[in-house]
């Protein structure tokens, strides 16, 4: 379909539906801005990946979910975050609504705020409007950042004071079963020498009707903070997907990434991490499993700004059928960011004829005073192995299976919780079949 | 379980246009031990691995039976479950998979949905064979082959071959570059399944291996095909004298492939 460069959405429709949900002036004045410049800005464009046939811009906006006990939750969403006694802090969006939230008293006690953004922006609009698509990604960026700011529909705030350690994950859990698209946002703030480790999935069901996912997350670690963030994406066939996560890392702090990319759809997703503070660091795992005729673009970006930061990527993709995905890599180390280190691997794996990968490490560096390494492949399944494993008595399909599984193992094996772990190996598992 | 047969009437192969085996005559039988020796070159190790089903080697005429059923006919999984087995020269690495999971695969490729053979026993009979072939148990959990040194994948083809029970086996150039601690080694992995039931093929340059596997039969390879055949006999006359006897006597120059008499 062609894209018109109008927006079906105009000031009216913005004013009406903020007013709906009673939100703050603040909200709805900048929600206006930025429909404005969703107006005038140009779409984001990927390294090599053509988007403008791609539909990002029209959709149904706003369905509905309903508040529900624990018992009630769908049996999938059950399956991601445990037992009641195990989701003790868990957020459950359904729909854009908040479903079902649990957060465990002595970690309100500590002053962890955990919420969805609709009721942060209300109760905690300081601290919101401190965060919300300032320093990390900005609105004006493109039309789809833009966009995103007018539309958002809801997603989840979390706080952590200064010096709180938390142990037990946070979860979240967003999931539509509706064909209005997923506008979701999601703020990660940890202040001075405090920890935290949120995880969460991304589920729909519309693999038979069209729909749109613009989806933005933004941490922030302050000095000797340190964030683990683990996201299942696992959006259906239907769902065209615009993604981007991005990192602020202070003084030693810590932003670990470990992302399962799993969606069906077409999707365009842009992981970035900004090593501000000196002796910074951050990690990101990726994993990837395209299928079908999915076209994806991702990006994995980090940006050494302090002195002594360190940042390390490591991707690994297998592509099936007639899928083709694209792996940019790159580390930016600025000037003055001496002795600095940046690291990254990607490593792709095709399956079929008509698959198609393509890994480009990059690496920019301003500053002489550093150390920098990367390493690509991207190959065929082995004709060898394959010989070898069935020569063995296992079939042609079976011993694809176990190569795929062997090739994204050095990832999934380093992924930082055994849930996250557990997650992939079964959204894997019913890939490969 | 009736004892396996194959046969093998008249085998050619080539790879990439080029024939490698020129009319070969072969046959085994359960409870049989048959060593194919020859110098490099002659088509050995072609011959195992296009019974096996290489995906390299074209087989252009002949007509190779397993147990009475077309081998030639079966893909490369199917020949296994058959119970074919080949012990590779140079078994692949794959990583992210660790022994133990692959061979627990390999052993339920056999079995019917529902009839997989339970944690507890694998483990038990696992333990039991490594222990025999002197293996360390930290075998089990490391990747495929991967970062092994070429004895222990050696040894390591040699469990695979005992977990997995075939009725015939391919060894080829199982002997190479073993010491002689891990030849005996070997050796003793092989006896352990000599039985009526069992068929084993051996491919080696030297007769060491056959000091302690003593094969029923051997057979002398050249020029892609088996020029001479004897009891164990044989073998210790070429470990004695060489292979120049056997091409004076039939009027060899070159004994490799390509090189007509």
């Amino acid at each position: 379909m062609s894209v018109d460069t109008s927006l079906r959405f105009d000031k009216d429709y913005v004013n009406g539906f903020s007013n709906s949900r009673q939100e703050p002036a603040w909200l709805q004045e900048l929600r206006l801005q930025a429909l404005e410049l969703a107006q005038n800005l140009p779409m984001p464009k990927p390294d090599k990946t053509k988007i403008d046939k791609w539909n990002f811009t029209e959709f149904k906006h706003e369905a509905t979910g309903k508040a529900v006990a624990f018992n009630e939750l769908p049996e999938d969403v059950k399956a991601l975050i445990g037992s009641e006694e195990e989701a003790k802090n868990v957020l459950v969006i359904h729909n854009g609504t908040p479903v079902y939230a649990a957060l465990e008293q002595d970690v309100k006690d500590q002053g962890v705020i955990y919420t969805d953004l609709l009721t942060a922006a209300k109760e905690h609009e300081d601290l919101v409007k401190k965060y919300f698509m300032k320093e990390a990604v900005s609105i004006d960026e493109n039309r789809l950042t833009a966009l995103h700011a007018a539309l958002f529909v809801n997603g989840a705030f979390l706080y952590v004071p200064k010096n709180v350690e938390l142990s037990a994950p946070i979860q979240a859990v967003y999931y539509q079963d509706d064909k209005a698209a997923l506008f979701n946002h999601v703020i990660i703030a940890v202040e001075d020498n405090s920890s935290v480790t949120y995880v969460e999935n991304y589920l729909s069901t519309n693999d038979n009707t069209d729909s749109v996912t613009n989806i933005v997350s933004e941490v922030f670690a302050a000095s000797g903070a340190k964030v683990v963030y683990g996201a299942v994406d696992n959006l259906a066939k239907g769902m065209t997907s615009y993604v981007n996560r991005r990192g602020r890392a202070g003084r030693d702090a810590r932003i670990e990434w470990a992302l399962g990319q799993f969606n069906d759809g077409n999707t365009v997703s842009d992981n970035t991490t900004h090593l501000i503070g000196d002796g910074s660091f951050t990690d990101t795992k990726t994993v990837t499993i395209g299928r079908g005729d999915q076209k994806q673009n991702f990006v994995a970006q980090i940006f050494n700004h302090g002195k002594s930061s360190e940042g390390y990527i490591l991707t690994h993709g297998v592509m099936k059928d007639n899928a083709s995905s694209i792996f940019n890599g790159i580390t930016k180390i600025e000037h003055g960011a001496t002795k600095s280190h940046g690291e990254q691997t990607e490593r792709v794996l095709m399956l079929s004829e008509k698959a198609r990968g393509d890994a480009n490490p990059i690496l920019l560096i301003d500053e002489d005073d550093v150390t920098a390494g990367h390493a690509a492949s991207v190959g065929r399944i082995d004709p060898l192995q394959m010989f070898y494993l069935m020569s063995r008595g296992i079939s042609k399909a079976e011993a694809e299976r176990l190569i795929i599984h062997g090739f994204l193992a050095p990832v999934v094996s380093q992924m930082p919780l055994e849930s996250v772990k557990k997650r992939l190996v079964e959204v894997i598992e019913r890939k490969v079949r | 379980m009736s004892a396996p047969n194959l046969k093998i009437e008249d085998l050619r192969v080539s790879i990439e246009d080029k024939e490698i085996i020129k009319g070969l005559d072969l046959e085994i039988n359960g409870g049989e031990i048959h060593a194919v020796m020859g110098p490099n070159g002659t088509g050995k190790s072609t011959l195992s691995a296009a019974l096996m089903g290489h995906p390299k080697y074209e087989v252009t005429s002949g007509k190779v039976t397993f147990n009475g059923k077309d081998l030639l006919e079966m893909e490369v999984d199917e020949r296994a479950q058959a119970g074919l087995f080949l012990a590779m020269q140079y078994p692949s690495e794959v990583s992210g998979i660790t022994n133990a999971d692959f061979l627990r695969s390999a052993i339920n490729a056999k079995r019917e949905e529902g009839e997989e053979i339970s944690l507890m026993k694998f483990i038990r009979e696992l333990d039991k064979k490594m222990d025999l072939l002197e293996m360390d148990n930290t075998f089990a959990h490391r990747y495929l082959n991967e970062g092994f040194s070429g004895g222990e994948k050696k040894r390591n083809e040699i469990l695979q071959m005992m977990m997995l029970e075939p009725k015939l086996a391919i060894l080829d150039e199982i002997d190479s570059g073993l010491d002689i601690d891990a030849l005996k080694v070997v050796a003793k992995g092989v006896n352990d399944m000599r039985s009526p039931d069992f068929g084993c093929l051996i491919i080696t340059h030297y007769q060491r291996l056959l000091n302690y596997i003593t094969p029923d039969k051997v057979h002398v390879m050249m020029q892609g095909r088996i020029v001479k055949s004897g009891g164990p006999e044989l073998a210790h006359r070429l470990e004695a004298e060489g292979y120049d006897w056997i091409k004076e006597e039939l009027g060899i120059k070159d004994e490799t492939v390509g090189q007509e008499a």
